[in-house]
C-alpha cells in the first residue's frame, strides 16, 4: 500500500499543489483514503494531517471511510424530483439493500445523494463509478443493480445505447443525449476547426486581438457578466513570469448544462478559445478546471488536447508563431458547487479547500500560484473564437444595444423539448416557453436557485423597493403575466439556466425548499452567515408550512436575508434568494399558510423532548408545576 | 409615579449576565429608586407575587425546569428580555446540540477521563431532579420574547440603558458598536 501511495505522489513530483489529482488517483485505486495513506501523504508532500483533511473532507467525492464496490451518486435537483426522484431512491435503497449515505452490509453498494450533476434536461440521473447513467426509473434502476451484482461493470451495464453525436464516440460512450434545440453562430456545425488559430493569429498583434474582444462588448457567460476583453486587458498589463489561462468548466449552477454539450461537441472551440486567449494575453500556462461529475469526458476532451499537440496547436512555437508557447492540462475537480466561483476554483487547483478568497488582489492580478490569471467561462472562450474569426461588428449584429451576441440556455422542468437552445440576447421568455413546447406555465426560474421570483405586481415597484438596494439579482423567478420580460444583463441576466414550472407545482414546498437544501449543501461553511442563516431560514420556512406560522416569521425571514448579503461570496450572498425572492414577489403564497390572528406559535413539545434523556437514564416523565 | 416591578432569573446560564447587571456599580441606587425587585436572584424572591413590568432572563432551556420558569415568566410579565448569548442563541450549553443526548450523558456519567468515583454506573434518575431536554433551546423557541440584549455578557452599561429605557418608556440609543456583526 505504501509503495502505491508513493508512486501516485512521485507521478505529481511530491507537488502540494497538485493534491487533488493525487487524492483523486487513491479513491481510484482503494475508493477512499485511509489515515495511513494521509500520515504517508503528509510526509511525502510536506503538508500537515490537518491540511490534508481539510482538502479531503470539503469535497463531495471524497471519502475517509471506504465506500461500495459501487458508488451511486443520484442527483436531487428540483427537475429530477418533479420526475420521480423519490421513487427511483426508494427503488435504490430496496434494490441495494442500504439508505443513503451509507454502504450496503456487502460493501458492494454505497448510495450518496448529490447536486445538479448537469442532465437536469434528462432527469432523475446518477453517476456511478464515474459513469453517468440518465432517465432513470424505478424499473431501470432495479434492471440496473442486477446487472452489477451478475458481475457486468457499470460500463457493460448501460442499458440501452449511447447518446447521440460524441457521446457515442469510443473515448465517451456515454448514455448522455445533447438534446440541442436550436443553432446560431456558437453552435453551428459547419465551423472549420482551429481556423483561426492556424491562419488568422499570425496576422494580429495581441493587443489588437484584445481590441477585437473588447470592441465586440463580449461579456462573460458564466452569469456574472464581467466584460471579457476588459478581463484579457488587466490580465495582460500586470508583470509576470508567467500568466496563467483557465477555462471554468465547473459548471454547477442547478439547472444549467450548456457546458456539458459544448465541451461533447465543440472541446475544440473551447480549446481554441483558450489558445487565443494565451496569445491576446501573453499566458503560457492553460488549465481547464472540469468539475467531477463531468469526468466521463476526461479521456476524450485529452485525446483532443493530444491531437491539437501533434498538429502544432498546442506546445512551442504555436502555428509557427515564434515565442507563442502555450500548453493545457485538465484539473479534474471533486464535487463542490462554490468552485465556480473563480477565487474559490484557484484554490481547488491549488490542492486546497475550495473557500473564496478575499478581494483585492483579484485573479488577474494575483491568481493561480500567484500568477496574472484570467479565468473564462467555457461558452465565453467559444464565443471569443467566433469573434476573432468574423469582427466585433458582426458580433454586435446580434442581441440588443446593451447584451450583445447570442446564449446558450438550458431549458428544463416542465415542457416538452427540454435541451439546449442558443439564442439571441433579447429573447422573452414567452418565447423561451413556446419553443420548449411548454403550457400550463406557472413560473420560470432563471438563473438557477440563487435567482429571485419576480411577479406582476412588483415589477412596478423594482427601483424604489428599499429591498432591492442590497437586493442584487442573479435570476428570477418570472410569474405567469410578465413572461413578456427579454432575456438581458438590463432586464433578466443569466447564466442560462432555465427551469420551467407548471400550475401543478407547489412553489414553497417543492422549488424554494429543493433550492435551500441546495444552499445548505453547497454552503463552504466559511461565514457564519452562509453556513448557519440557510439552515435556519429553511426551518422556519418548513415551521409556516406546517401550519405554525406567524406573520413575524415572515418578516423575520425578510431580514435574515439581509444580514446574509455580508456573505463572502456569491453563493453565500445569494443563497437566501429562494426564499427572500418569492417572498417579495409570491408573498400570498406565505400568507395563505401563517395564522394571521396569532403573533406567537411553537412547536416546542416538552414531552417529547425529554422523552431521549428519560428513557436513556431510566425514569419516568415527572412534570412539576411550579 | 408608580416603581415598575423587575422580575429576573438565570435558566441555563452561568449568571454571568447577573454579574454583569451588577457592574452598573453604584447606579443601582439610582435604579431602586425607579424599579422594585419581584422573583429574582438579586432579593431572593422564589415566587412570584404580583403581577411584573419587565422580566430579564438569562440563559437558555436545557431542562423540563427551565421551561416552567420561563412559562412562568411569560405569564407574569409584560416584557420579556432574552438577556445574553445563551438566553438568545442557547450559548456555550447549546455545544452539546450536535451530540446525541445519550452521548453527553454516558460522557458526563459513566465513560468520561474524569469520571472516577462512579464505580456502579448511576445516571442521575431521581424524581425530583429536573428533566433534561433533547437539545438545549432558545428562549424565543419556547415563548414570545419581546427584546434582545446580546452579549457573553452584555455590558453593563448597556444593561443600564436598556433597563432605562424600557422603564422610561424612552428609545434606546443602538449606534453601530453595539449592533455590528461581529
Amino acid at each position: 500500500m505504501k509503495n502505491e501511495i508513493i508512486t501516485i505522489t512521485s507521478k505529481y513530483q511530491d507537488d502540494r499543489h497538485r493534491l487533488m489529482d493525487i487524492l483523486i488517483d487513491i479513491h481510484d485505486l482503494y475508493g477512499y483514503v485511509s489515515e495511513a495513506d494521509i500520515e504517508l501523504l503528509s510526509e511525502r508532500l510536506g503538508m500537515s494531517e490537518v491540511e490534508i483533511n481539510e482538502t479531503i473532507t470539503f469535497y463531495h467525492f471524497f471519502s475517509r471511510t471506504p465506500r461500495g464496490q459501487f458508488n451511486i451518486f443520484l442527483n436531487n435537483s428540483i427537475t429530477a424530483c418533479m420526475r420521480g426522484h423519490d421513487l427511483v431512491k426508494k427503488a435504490l435503497e430496496e434494490a441495494c439493500g442500504t439508505t443513503f449515505g451509507s454502504v450496503s452490509q456487502d460493501g458492494m453498494f454505497g448510495l450518496y445523494s448529490t447536486s445538479c450533476i448537469g442532465m437536469n434536461d434528462q432527469g432523475p440521473s446518477a453517476i456511478i463509478n464515474d459513469k453517468v447513467f440518465t432517465n432513470l426509473t424505478t424499473y431501470r434502476v432495479m434492471k440496473l443493480v442486477a446487472d452489477l451484482k451478475s458481475g457486468k461493470s457499470p460500463d457493460e451495464a448501460i442499458y440501452e445505447s449511447t447518446g447521440d453525436g460524441n457521446n457515442s464516440d469510443p473515448y465517451v460512450r456515454a448514455m448522455v443525449f445533447n438534446n440541442i434545440r436550436k443553432r446560431m453562430v456558437i453552435l453551428d456545425k459547419d465551423h472549420i476547426k482551429f481556423e483561426v488559430v492556424r491562419s488568422l493569429l499570425k496576422g494580429h498583434s495581441p493587443e489588437e486581438i484584445i481590441d477585437i474582444v473588447e470592441n465586440s462588448n463580449l461579456r462573460g457567460r458564466g452569469g456574472a457578466g464581467f466584460p471579457t476583453g476588459l478581463k484579457w486587458h488587466f490580465g495582460r498589463r500586470v508583470e509576470s513570469e508567467h500568466r496563467v489561462i483557465i477555462c471554468n468548466a465547473d459548471e454547477g449552477e442547478p439547472g444549467t448544462f450548456k457546458d456539458r454539450v459544448l465541451l461533447t461537441e465543440f472541446p475544440d472551440l473551447v480549446f481554441e478559445g483558450m489558445v487565443i486567449a494565451a496569445y491576446a494575453t501573453g499566458a503560457d500556462i492553460g488549465l481547464v478546471y472540469l468539475r467531477y461529475e463531468y469526468r466521463y469526458l476526461y479521456k476524450f476532451l485529452n485525446h483532443i488536447l493530444d491531437k491539437m499537440r501533434k498538429e502544432g496547436l498546442l506546445g512551442k512555437n504555436i502555428a509557427g508563431i515564434k515565442e507563442f508557447n502555450f500548453d493545457i492540462r485538465i484539473q479534474l475537480g471533486a464535487g463542490a458547487y462554490v468552485c465556480g466561483e473563480e477565487s474559490a476554483l484557484i484554490e481547488s487547483l491549488e490542492g486546497k479547500r475550495g473557500e473564496p478568497r478575499d478581494k483585492p488582489p483579484f485573479p488577474v492580478e494575483k491568481g493561480y500560484l500567484n500568477y496574472p490569471t484570467i479565468v473564462n467561462n467555457v461558452e465565453t472562450l467559444a464565443t471569443t473564437v467566433r469573434i476573432v474569426k468574423n469582427g466585433a461588428d458582426w458580433f454586435k449584429g446580434f442581441g440588443t444595444k446593451d447584451s450583445l451576441g447570442t446564449k446558450l440556455l438550458s431549458v428544463s422542468g416542465d415542457c416538452k423539448f427540454p435541451g439546449i437552445y442558443e439564442v439571441e440576447w433579447g429573447t422573452s421568455i414567452r418565447e423561451v416557453i413556446e419553443m420548449s413546447g411548454a403550457d400550463d406555465v406557472q413560473a420560470v426560474q432563471v438563473g438557477g436557485p440563487s435567482g429571485v421570483m419576480i411577479s406582476v405586481k412588483d415589477i412596478d415597484d423594482l427601483g424604489t423597493t428599499e429591498l432591492m438596494k442590497w437586493y442584487k439579482p442573479s435570476g428570477m423567478m418570472v410569474a405567469q403575466k410578465t413572461f413578456d420580460r427579454k432575456l438581458s444583463y438590463s432586464d433578466l441576466p443569466t447564466g442560462g439556466s432555465i427551469m420551467i414550472f407548471n400550475n401543478k407545482r407547489d412553489l414553497l414546498k417543492e422549488v424554494v425548499m429543493n433550492f435551500m437544501d441546495f444552499f445548505i449543501e453547497e454552503s463552504c461553511g466559511s461565514c457564519s452567515t452562509c453556513r448557519n442563516l440557510p439552515f435556519i431560514m429553511k426551518q422556519k420556512l418548513q415551521k409556516i408550512l406546517d401550519g405554525h406560522g406567524v406573520r413575524k416569521d415572515i418578516d423575520d425571514l425578510l431580514s435574515w436575508g439581509k444580514i446574509i448579503k455580508i456573505s463572502r461570496c456569491g453563493l453565500g450572498q445569494t443563497s437566501a434568494n429562494p426564499i427572500v425572492s418569492s417572498i417579495l414577489n409570491f408573498r400570498y403564497l406565505y400568507e395563505q399558510h401563517v395564522k394571521a390572528m396569532a403573533d406567537f406559535d411553537n412547536v416546542f413539545d416538552l414531552e417529547k423532548s425529554v422523552e431521549a434523556a428519560n428513557s436513556f437514564v431510566g425514569r419516568k416523565a415527572n412534570f412539576h408545576h411550579a | 409615579m408608580n416603581k415598575k416591578i423587575i422580575a429576573t432569573t438565570s435558566l441555563a446560564g452561568c449568571f454571568g449576565c447577573h454579574m454583569s447587571f451588577l457592574d452598573i456599580d453604584e447606579r443601582i441606587f439610582d435604579l431602586i429608586e425607579l424599579v422594585e425587585f419581584n422573583k429574582s436572584p438579586i432579593d431572593d424572591i422564589k415566587k412570584f407575587t404580583k403581577q411584573v413590568d419587565i422580566g430579564i432572563i438569562e440563559g437558555g432551556c436545557c431542562n423540563s425546569e427551565n421551561i416552567e420558569i420561563l412559562k412562568a415568566f411569560r405569564e407574569n410579565c409584560n416584557i420579556l428580555v432574552s438577556l445574553g448569548e445563551c438566553a438568545i442563541m442557547g450559548g456555550l450549553p447549546a455545544l452539546r446540540n450536535g451530540i446525541s443526548i445519550e452521548e453527553c450523558l454516558e460522557e458526563a456519567y459513566i465513560g468520561g477521563p474524569t469520571v472516577q468515583e462512579n464505580t456502579n454506573k448511576i445516571l442521575p434518575n431521581d424524581d425530583e431532579l429536573p428533566m433534561l431536554l433533547d437539545k438545549v433551546y432558545p428562549c424565543h423557541e419556547i415563548v414570545k420574547i419581546d427584546y434582545f440584549l446580546p452579549g457573553c455578557a452584555p455590558r453593563a452599561d448597556l444593561i443600564w440603558d436598556a433597563l432605562i429605557a424600557l422603564v422610561t418608556g424612552n428609545e434606546m440609543e443602538l449606534p453601530y458598536e453595539v449592533v455590528k456583526f461581529d
